[in-house]
């Protein structure tokens, strides 16, 4: 038995993404019992049930482009504490379909008011509203922004989704402190 | 035939006069990695990707769009030369809205295969989100200005092989944008023959067979090529 | 009684002093000289071109003796500035020795800023009546023409102008006489001598000037090019928004052809030359050669790679020389006084005289032409007259815009650099076509840098991906330093994206793009950095970052 001291703490992110990214992952199967020898899962959506991001990370996975409130608080919060932040997936890297909002940016209301009507109102089939939660729904930001556009980011992990196999291959090295190798088809192509 | 004897990263090749130099660095075995240019088209040199470095003059030069000469010293992989075509690949990504998880192309596009080439995992530029049209007005073939790299193969193509001459650059910098006739809609300029060669030779998804959806384009990208050689060699008895 | 020296007035009509209202002042002394009699009628009233101190129009200069034809003796002339059409009987007063009203409004002409002039290319400027051949035909013009026909062979030209020293007044500064032989020395086909007139810089109008005020000049330059690279065929290219210049120009080639001075069979020779205008459409890159034959055809103006170089494929191509509007009004004075006589003017390696438009934060705006090598401190201070209500070493002085978009800025610490090609290069800067912008101590450098990176922005033609799609990256990065957003690594990711966009774009325009900003981060780096943000120095330390991204 693995000394839990010398566990990673690892952990993972969804912010403005499709979770996807987090499938992919899912789909390393059997190897996820191999991770689980290396690591701890301090934080993630889809292997823990703590709210608050822990201090003291050692790698964090960040889904998700940076497109509300909630997003930004917390990728600032797990800037602050985590040694290494992978920018997890095209949305996290690029932006990809949670940004495409931006495209409205220059009209009329900007891009939130935009896709808030064409969401709960021009699209509605019956009770056209906009959220209204004060204090629970976060508030969105104007302009969708890519995870280093926010934070400082270590390592970039293409991909919508990235394989399983591009998952494995970039964080694998890491476990034993090195650098994976980002170069050539399978681990950078975008889409 | 007069020959061109150079050499590429330091390897010597001979090439017929009138080669380029992205003949002569093919002929080396070297690759470069090239967006606007296509065989069988007038190359424009507008990419910049296929810069290379003359030894000596320092002088970086397109190689599509030079002659090679006697005695040059080509060099094609420097330090330098690598971190710019990995600017200019951002600098494509960033004015346009290319998003490859849903695009037409993704998996047979140029400018995703050369982000992979120069090593590009993320964008040091903002993306610009440019908010641009989509003319599905052809019956068959729709060009999506999103995806549009402005390499203007399809207007070579157009005009150079098909001799339709149905597509054009209009406005400048930023606001450059291809247009179909007099800026009409594409579906209506009466000079287009459907011959589908501007499909063919795009690099990217901005202009695709209506028909497909994601990840279904095929291109067609030598056919420049053979259809100019063929022109050119008399191939075509009637012709 | 009449006067016992002839008399005249000329007028500054060039587009300077018309927007200051010259036009009604000359009808106003024609309408004068009608009512007093007397003494005015022997006045004689000629509208002329730039009397260089723009700044302070509607100019008219008084000439006490000479008159038509004769080149008035310096002694002999006043200058008027700042004139009205209700002053126009006090200035005929003054001319004919009744009244001397208007002594505040008369300039010192042996202020510097006229005695220290040197006019080569400008001799006609200001001296000779821009819509009268006869009169530009009584002032010397086309004699040289005339003479080079007769008497030399196109080498004999050709090495004139390479004893001359002669550099491309464009900007760049190619040697002149290179120019024609590699184009004279083509294999034989047709050629096309053209001249580009289409100046763009913002601060620039030295072109304009000559254009509107000595056309048959330059005329009279380009026929001779012709002849000596073996051309007969030619183009003015000339932007539109000189309308005054392609009146102007249009009128001295109808002038010239009906003179028999272009068209067939030239001055009795053999030689043939047609000339036209073709007018831009409103784009600074047709400026650049490639550009501007494309343009030219007909085609879209945007550059192609080069080589191959207009000169071996130009036009239609055929080669083709293409020289600026000064480069080639200085010819005739080559060949009058000839190549060794303008080599002794200016510096070793950049001969003759520069003519610049002086402009901004200085007292004396207007057309200044000086030897190569002049100071810029001559230029600015002495000449200029500084920055007005500043004083100090360097006269209120911050720097000094030299190139426009193209070129750079040089700080006041480095005013006693003398005006030539290589010393503006090694600062960063460049000669460019001769616009001076002096900016005063106030100035913002990373805004002045900012304002020609969206010049560039919008000028860019859009062909290659560096200046279309880099100097819109470079302007948002400007945006965080003016803004004062900006952190360190904004700094890094500035300087990194300047060097790309200089070193990859495909013509000058890309390729200089980014010199306004290197030149101000060189000298003015100070600016830039108290733009930057220090880490920690925001409380809490994400609170830019989240003004910048929250709603």
């Amino acid at each position: 038995m693995t000394n839990p001291s010398d566990k990673l703490r690892f952990a993972t992110v969804w912010l403005a993404g499709c979770s996807g990214c987090h499938m992919s992952f899912l789909d390393l199967d059997e190897w996820l019992f191999e991770l689980a020898e290396h690591v701890d899962v301090v934080f993630s959506p889809v292997a823990s049930d703590i709210k608050d991001f822990p201090e003291n990370v050692d790698v964090c996975l960040v889904e998700g482009a940076v497109a509300n409130a909630d997003n930004l608080e917390l990728a600032l919060q797990l800037r602050q504490r985590t040694r290494l932040v992978v920018s997890f997936g095209d949305c996290a890297v690029t932006g990809n379909v949670p940004a495409l909002r931006n495209l409205w940016s220059e009209v009329d209301g900007g891009s939130r008011q935009s896709v808030l009507d064409r969401g709960y109102l021009e699209l509605a089939d019956t009770g056209a509203q906009h959220p209204h939660a004060p204090g629970i729904v976060p508030e969105l930001l104007e302009r969708v922004r890519p995870l280093h556009e926010v934070i400082p980011v270590d390592l970039y992990l293409p991909g919508c989704p990235p394989s399983a196999e591009r998952i494995r291959a970039a964080i694998e090295p890491l476990l034993s402190g090195e650098t994976p190798a980002m170069e050539g088809t399978a681990m950078l192509k975008f889409g | 035939m007069s020959v061109h004897t150079l050499t590429v990263d330091g390897v010597e090749v001979a090439v017929p006069d009138g080669a380029s130099l992205l003949d002569a660095v093919r002929a080396a075995g070297a690759e470069l990695p090239t967006l606007c240019h296509l065989d069988g088209l007038t190359p424009v040199g507008a990419c910049r990707l296929c810069l290379v470095e003359l030894e000596g003059s320092g002088k970086l030069q397109p190689a599509c769009a030079t002659a090679a000469g006697e005695g040059m010293a080509v060099l094609t992989q420097t330090p330098q030369l690598r971190e710019w075509r990995r600017m200019a690949v951002e600098l494509f990504f960033a004015e346009g809205n290319h998003v490859c998880a849903f695009c037409v192309a993704n998996g047979n596009c140029e400018l995703q295969d050369v982000a992979v080439t120069v090593g590009m995992d993320h964008s040091r530029f903002p993306y610009q989100y440019p908010n641009r049209r989509v003319d599905a007005s052809h019956p068959q073939f729709a060009i999506d200005h999103h995806r549009c790299i402005l390499c203007t193969r399809c207007v070579r193509v157009c005009d150079e092989i098909e001799g339709a001459h149905v597509w054009d650059v209009a406005n400048r910098g930023a606001e450059c944008s291809i247009i179909a006739g007099l800026d009409q809609p594409w579906g209506e300029v009466a000079a287009c023959t459907s011959c589908g060669k501007c499909v063919d030779v795009c690099p990217t998804g901005a202009i695709f067979r209506k028909d497909d959806t994601t990840a279904e384009k095929e291109a067609h990208r030598e056919r420049p090529q053979l259809l100019r050689a063929a022109r050119d060699q008399h191939q075509w008895q009637n012709q | 009684m009449a006067s016992p020296t002839p008399l005249q007035l000329r007028c500054c009509a060039a587009s300077g002093c018309r927007s200051a209202g010259s036009e009604a002042l000359q009808a106003a002394l024609l309408a004068a000289r009608d009512q007093l009699g007397g003494a005015a009628e022997a006045v004689t009233i000629k509208p002329v071109g730039c009397l260089r101190l723009c700044g302070r129009g509607p100019l008219v200069a008084l000439d006490r003796s000479g008159g038509d034809g004769q080149e008035p003796s310096a002694g002999s002339t006043e200058l008027y500035a700042e004139l009205t059409p209700e002053q126009a009987p006090a200035l005929l007063a003054a001319a004919t020795g009744l009244g001397d009203e208007l002594a505040a409004q008369r300039l010192d002409p042996a202020h510097p800023f006229f005695a220290l002039q040197k006019a080569v290319v400008l001799e006609g400027c200001g001296v000779v009546n821009p819509e009268s051949i006869d009169d530009a035909l009584a002032h010397g013009s086309y004699a040289q023409l005339k003479r080079v026909l007769l008497e030399c062979t196109p080498e004999q030209v050709r090495d004139q102008v390479k004893r001359s020293g002669l550099r491309g007044r464009g900007g760049a500064g190619y040697p002149t006489g290179l120019k024609w032989d590699t184009v004279a020395l083509q294999p034989p086909g047709p050629r096309t001598v053209v001249c580009n007139a289409d100046e763009g810089d913002p601060g620039a109008f030295m072109d304009r000037s000559v254009l509107e005020s000595d056309p048959h000049r330059l005329i009279e330059g380009m026929a001779i090019a012709a002849y000596a690279v073996g051309a007969d065929q030619g183009y003015v290219y000339v932007r539109a928004e000189y309308p005054l210049a392609i009146e102007r120009l249009r009128l001295a080639l109808k002038q010239a052809r009906a003179k028999g001075l272009l068209g067939a069979g030239i001055a009795g020779s053999s030689f043939n030359l047609r000339l036209e205008v073709r007018v831009g459409a409103g784009a600074y890159v047709c400026g650049e050669e490639t550009a501007l034959l494309a343009s030219i055809q007909g085609q879209r103006g945007t550059p192609r790679p080069r080589p191959p170089f207009p000169a071996q494929v130009g036009l239609w191509g055929a080669p083709t020389l293409i020289n600026n509007v000064e480069t080639l009004a200085s010819i005739p004075v080559i060949l009058r006084e000839g190549g060794d006589w303008y080599a002794a003017i200016g510096t070793e390696g950049s001969k003759g005289t520069k003519v610049f438009a002086l402009s901004g934060a200085v007292a004396n705006t207007g057309l200044v032409e000086v030897p190569m090598g002049t100071s810029l401190r001559t230029v600015v201070q002495t000449i200029g007259g500084g920055v007005p209500g500043a004083d100090g070493p360097n006269g209120g002085v911050k720097a000094v815009q030299t190139g426009g978009p193209s070129g750079g800025c040089i700080p006041a610490h480095l005013l006693d650099t003398p005006v030539d090609y290589e010393s503006l290069r090694d600062l960063g800067s460049m000669m460019g076509s001769g616009g001076l912008v002096v900016m005063g101590e106030t100035t913002s450098m990373p805004e002045v840098a900012r304002h020609f990176m969206r010049f560039s922005v919008n000028e860019s033609c859009g062909k290659c991906v560096p200046c279309r799609a880099g100097t819109v990256q470079l302007a948002q990065m400007l945006d965080r330093f003016v803004e004062r957003r900006a952190s360190l690594a904004d700094l890094e990711r500035l300087e990194a994206l300047c060097r790309m966009v200089g070193a990859t774009s495909l013509c000058g325009l890309g390729q200089a793009a980014p010199n306004p900003v290197l030149s101000t981060l060189r000298y003015f780096r100070q600016e830039y950095q108290a733009a930057c943000r220090e880490p920690g120095q925001c409380e809490p330390p994400d609170a830019c970052l989240l003004q910048e991204v929250t709603p």
